[in-house]
C-alpha cells in the first residue's frame, strides 16, 4: 500500500515539475520574440515550413467537411422545410467550431509533431549543446521563431479552412442538391455576425495556435534526448495538443456564446 | 538567393490567401456587407412586451431594411420596454406620426420591427420616440384567450365576457 501511495505522489509530482518546466520554457520563448523582429527571415523561413505547408492539407479537409455538412444539413433541414436554412447553419458550424477545432487538430498533427521531432532530435544529435558553446541561446534562437510562425499560421489557416468549407457547403447545397443560390447566401449573412462569430473564431483559432505550438515546442524541448524518447514525445503532442484543444473549445464556446 | 526569394514568395502568397479568406468570410458569409454604413440617428420606442425581440434586429419599413435595433431596457417607473432603433440617415424623413410594431418573420421566425409610416409633415429626429407602438404578439396567451372564448361560448348559461371577446 505504501508503495502505491509513493507512486501516487511521484505522478504528481512529475506533472507539476512538467507543467513548471513548460511555463519556464514559454518564458524563455517570449524573452526571445523582440529580437526576432530584427530577423525576420527567421519567422519566414519558419512560416514557410509551419504555415505554408499545411495548406494543402487544410484545403483539403475544408472542402470536405464543408461537403458533409452541406449534405447532412440539407437530409436534416429539408425535413423541417428549412433547407434553405442550409447556408447559415454550413457557416456558423464552420466559423464558430470546425473551422478553429479542425484546424488545429490537423495544425497538431501535420505541424505540431514535425516540431516536436525536429527540436528532440536537435537535442539527441547535441546541437543544443552545440549552439551553447558559441554563446548563442538555443531557446530563444530555435524555438522563438517557430513559436510566432505556430501563432501567426494558425488563424490564417482557420480561415482558409473555414472560407473553403463554406464554398464546399455552396457546392453541395445548390450545385448538387438545388438550394436556392440567393437564399444560401442571405440566410448565411442574416445569421453570422461579424463580432459574435468572425471575431470569436479568430480569438479561438489563436488561443489554439499559441497552446498547440507551445506543447509542440515544449515536448521537443523536454524529450528524452534518444531515438525512443523523441518518438515518444511526437505521440505525446498529438494527443496532449488534442485534448487540449477539444477541452479549451468547450470552455472558449461558453465564455464566448453565452446568450 | 534565389531560394530565399521563393520561400519568400510562398509565405507571401500564403498570408494573402489568408486575408483573402478572411475577406471573403467578412464580407460574403457575415452580415458585414449588411450592416449599416455610413451616419445614422436614433430612436426610441416604448412597447408593453417585446416578446423576444433581440438586439440587433431589424428595423423594416414597407418590408424594406432600414436600420436595427441597437438596445432594449426596462423603464422602472412604467415598467415599460424601452427600444433604441439606429436608422439609416439614408431613411431621415420618416412622419413622427409614424407607428412601430413586433412582428415575427414567418411562423417560427426572429422577430423584428415593423414601422407604419403616418402622415404627418413632420420627420423624427434623432433621439426622437415613436408614440404609437404595439407589443408583440405572444402566441401562448392568443391560445390562452381563445381558449377562453370557446369555454365561454360552449357554457350557454354563463355569459361571456365582452372584455375577452376578440
Amino acid at each position: 500500500m505504501p508503495r502505491q501511495l509513493a507512486q501516487l505522489g511521484q505522478t504528481g509530482l512529475n506533472s507539476l515539475g512538467k507543467l513548471g518546466r513548460s511555463l519556464l520554457v514559454l518564458i524563455a520563448i517570449t524573452g526571445g520574440v523582440p529580437a526576432l523582429l530584427f530577423r525576420p527571415k527567421l519567422i519566414i523561413r519558419q512560416l514557410y515550413i509551419v504555415g505554408v505547408l499545411s495548406v494543402v492539407i487544410i484545403t483539403v479537409s475544408g472542402i470536405f467537411v464543408g461537403m458533409v455538412l452541406g449534405l447532412q444539413g440539407f437530409y436534416v433541414l429539408s425535413q423541417f422545410g428549412a433547407a434553405e436554412s442550409l447556408g447559415m447553419m454550413v457557416a456558423a458550424s464552420l466559423v464558430r467550431e470546425l473551422g478553429p477545432v479542425v484546424t488545429a487538430l490537423l495544425f497538431a498533427g501535420r505541424a505540431g509533431s514535425a516540431l516536436t521531432a525536429e527540436i528532440g532530435l536537435m537535442r539527441a544529435t547535441e546541437q543544443f549543446a552545440g549552439l551553447e558553446m558559441m554563446a548563442v541561446d538555443p531557446v530563444r534562437r530555435v524555438l522563438s521563431s517557430r513559436f510566432v510562425a505556430g501563432l501567426m499560421s494558425m488563424p490564417i489557416l482557420a480561415a482558409i479552412f473555414s472560407a473553403v468549407g463554406v464554398l464546399g457547403g455552396y457546392l453541395v447545397g445548390v450545385a448538387l442538391l438545388g438550394v436556392d443560390d440567393g437564399a444560401f447566401w442571405s440566410q448565411m449573412q442574416a445569421g453570422i455576425d461579424l463580432q459574435r462569430d468572425l471575431v470569436n473564431g479568430l480569438i479561438k483559432s489563436l488561443v489554439f495556435g499559441f497552446v498547440c505550438t507551445w506543447i509542440a515546442l515544449f515536448e521537443g524541448h523536454d524529450a528524452i534526448p534518444t531515438s525512443e524518447g523523441v518518438s515518444r514525445a511526437t505521440t505525446r503532442t498529438v494527443v496532449h495538443s488534442a485534448l487540449a484543444v477539444l477541452g479549451l473549445d468547450f470552455v472558449l464556446t461558453a465564455l464566448m456564446f453565452r446568450n | 538567393m534565389g531560394k530565399q526569394r521563393i520561400l519568400e514568395l510562398a509565405v507571401g502568397l500564403f498570408m494573402a490567401l489568408g486575408l483573402g479568406a478572411m475577406f471573403f468570410l467578412a464580407m460574403q458569409v457575415s452580415n458585414l456587407g449588411t450592416m449599416l454604413t455610413g451616419e445614422s440617428y436614433l430612436i426610441t420606442a416604448n412597447f408593453q412586451n417585446v416578446g423576444s425581440l433581440k438586439v440587433r434586429a431589424s428595423v423594416k419599413l414597407a418590408g424594406v431594411r432600414i436600420g436595427q435595433v441597437e438596445a432594449i431596457k426596462l423603464d422602472q417607473t412604467s415598467f415599460e420596454a424601452i427600444v433604441s432603433m439606429r436608422i439609416s440617415k439614408n431613411y431621415a424623413k420618416i412622419p413622427d406620426d409614424t407607428s412601430a410594431s413586433i412582428l415575427t418573420a414567418g411562423l417560427l421566425g426572429e422577430q423584428y420591427i415593423s414601422l407604419e409610416p403616418g402622415g404627418s409633415d413632420n420627420y423624427l429626429q434623432n433621439d426622437g420616440a415613436i408614440m404609437h407602438t404595439q407589443s408583440a404578439l405572444i402566441l401562448e396567451q392568443l391560445i390562452g384567450q381563445f381558449l377562453f372564448n370557446k369555454a365561454g361560448e360552449a357554457n350557454v348559461s354563463q355569459p361571456t365576457d365582452p372584455a375577452n371577446k376578440q
